[in-house]
């Protein structure tokens, strides 16, 4: 038997903030890798989320989009593809919030709240695994929009740009959907709950259908949410137009949810029971 | 920050938790000596998996004081976590990875280098018997494998105190055993080990000392043997087939036993504690229970066993309450559900 007359291992009592830190990254890198590992692990994971987004392309591309009506030059499948991007990039936070609640309910994160690692790492480590397998996803629906008649008109940096701003504005609402994972706690609960938001955010926005074409009630609404700022300005990098505005308030947005939700994340982790 | 090797492994003083009106601990006192075994006892919603949970850090209490390995749960939470082990009542390992990579996982999180996580890992699966199964992904193991691959993982910083919270809940009697068995050699080895059941032979069976916690509260301590010593002598048990009889076998008998008689309606089986009298005691019941024209099976005389304890210091059985705290589980939500339990 070697657990118990071995020495526990030797770690200083106080470690210096410098250990600290690098703990923390190197600890946040070893849960990322855990985190695409089990993701690489279930090839239905990696089905469902790309095949999901696919289909809202084909459909609105070929069943709707016939019927909706695009002012000016711009061809549908352009106006489309920045708004199936954006839908697909905070869609893919369910798995987010899901995968908190499921390590929660099993105790995995009783044992890591356990250990004598950084506590930061769990969520740290969550957020850029599932940040990583949203651009993955983000670009295999751009790949898609190609092959369905898309195509970015405004030069390659922009096009980065966009990639970018889709990426980062999933990574605000992944912030989000890993407070309600793990402040709910019930896999079931926390996707049901997810339903409820982001539908109505994704949809009730300029993502599909121009603002134009709803009742006033509800473009008051549409024209107004953070959803609707950051389609136009990646519509505005992918095709070209007037971004300033929309750009502005997509990172005000964005800031403000991760100033607000991150610190509110942290929390529900260290109470997490 | 000073470590005090010399105290117990564990102290525990006037700890106490309350979850809205729910009062999970309503102060408790314990204190385990290095090297020993505690079991914590008490049906489901006594507090046992509360008391862990602030113990292991992952709960702050309202009031009192808890020091593991010398050190305070609450002011020094990050040397406690170095000093730990934690084995809850579900399997926390990773389905989709394997044996291996679980254990490896774990290395690298307490801050092993990887040569030194392997052989960790490879040291483990062989002590809990997976090295067959190392690299199956752990969702193919049996239920029992999984606990073992378990407590395994809480083992890999070689944790001077461990907490086992209801190790063998929900296994089969044959993996049971199994643990037991690796709980033991564990033991062996020197470790101080903290184990909540609501079995009485767990306890009976693993711990040297043994806690029974109702309602929040220690209601007695002990070794397995001064508790059954606080039944009182022998048991005298046997079963009433017909179970509109069960009343009038309870008053016959209760003039032979020294305490109250307890009849369970649903087996039919009564107890009677009936002290040093023995023998005596046998032949006086039946004659009571044949005197009232009582028809019996399986009159006998045994050894008290933690249930009649158990029974003797809360007035109610043990199973009685956990039958009632899984119908309340079924129906709660996991939040409430661990609220309640705990």
């Amino acid at each position: 038997m070697t657990t118990a007359t071995a020495p526990t291992i030797s770690l200083p009592d106080e470690p210096s903030l410098l250990t600290r830190f690098r703990w923390a990254v190197a600890d946040t890198l070893v849960l990322a890798r855990r985190n695409l590992l089990v993701w690489a692990r279930v090839p239905a994971y990696l089905v469902f989320t790309v095949i999901q987004p696919v289909m809202f392309v084909l459909m609105f591309r070929y069943v709707f989009g016939g019927a909706i009506r695009i002012p000016g030059p711009i061809t549908y499948v352009d106006f489309l593809m920045p708004g199936i991007i954006g839908q697909t990039a905070a869609f893919a936070t369910f798995a987010t919030a899901i995968a908190l609640a499921q390590e929660l309910k099993k105790g995995v994160i009783d044992r890591l709240r356990s250990m004598p690692m950084a506590r930061s790492a769990v969520l740290a480590g969550r957020l850029v695994a599932d940040t990583g397998r949203m651009l993955v996803t983000i670009l295999i629906i751009v790949a898609v929009g190609y092959a369905v008649g898309f195509r970015f008109h405004n030069g390659v940096v922009p096009a980065i740009l966009m990639v970018v701003l889709a990426t980062v504005f999933g990574l605000a609402i992944c912030v989000i959907a890993a407070f309600t994972g793990l402040a709910i706690g019930d896999e079931e609960s926390v996707q049901a709950f997810g339903l409820i938001w982001l539908f109505p955010i994704t949809f009730l926005s300029s993502a599909f259908v121009p603002i134009q074409s709803m009742p006033g009630w509800l473009q008051a609404f549409a024209n107004n949410q953070p959803v609707t700022y950051v389609i136009n300005t990646m519509r505005a990098l992918a095709i070209g137009g007037p971004i300033e505005a929309d750009l502005w308030k997509s990172i005000a947005w964005l800031a403000g949810i991760l100033i607000v939700f991150g610190p509110l994340a942290v929390r529900a982790y260290k109470r997490a029971s | 920050m000073t470590q005090d090797s010399s105290g117990p492994a564990i102290l525990v003083e006037g700890l106490t938790k309350s979850f809205g009106d729910v009062h999970a601990l309503r102060g408790i006192d314990m204190a385990v000596p290095r090297g020993t075994v505690l079991g914590v006892l008490g049906p489901n919603g006594a507090g046992k998996t509360t008391a862990v949970r602030i113990l292991t850090t992952l709960l702050l209490p309202d009031k009192g004081r808890a020091l593991v390995d010398g050190r305070d749960v609450v002011r020094q939470a990050a040397a406690v976590r170095r000093s730990i082990g934690l084995s809850g009542q579900s399997a926390a390992i990773q389905e989709e990875l394997t044996g291996r990579e679980n254990l490896e996982l774990i290395g690298r999180l307490y801050h092993l280098s990887r040569p030194e996580s392997r052989s960790r890992a490879v040291q483990l699966l062989e002590q809990f018997d997976l090295v067959d199964a190392a690299n199956r992904p752990a969702k193919t193991y049996s239920g029992g494998m999984q606990r073992r691959l378990d407590l395994a993982a809480s083992l890999v910083g070689r944790p001077s105190v461990l907490f086992l919270d209801e190790p063998t809940t929900g296994l089969d009697p044959r993996s049971r055993l199994g643990m037991w068995d690796i709980i033991r050699s564990l033991v062996e080895g020197g470790t101080t080990l903290l184990l909540t059941t609501q079995y009485l032979d767990e306890a009976d069976e693993l711990a040297d000392e043994i806690v029974v916690i109702d309602h929040g509260l220690v209601i007695a301590a002990g070794t397995s043997e001064e508790l059954k010593g606080r039944v009182g002598g022998d048991v005298l048990e046997f079963t009433v087939p017909d179970r509109n009889r069960l009343s009038d076998a309870v008053s016959a008998i209760a003039s032979v036993g020294e305490g109250e008689p307890h009849a369970d309606k649903e087996t039919g089986v009564v107890s009677v504690g009936v002290g040093g009298r023995g023998s005596e005691a046998l032949v006086d019941g039946v004659r009571a229970l044949d005197g009232a024209g009582v028809q019996t099976r399986g009159l006998a005389l045994r050894r008290p066993s933690l249930d009649d304890v158990f029974l003797a210091l809360t007035g109610h059985a043990a199973e009685e309450e956990e039958l009632n705290g899984k119908r309340r589980r079924s129906r709660r939500s996991k939040r409430d559900e661990t609220k309640a339990k705990s």
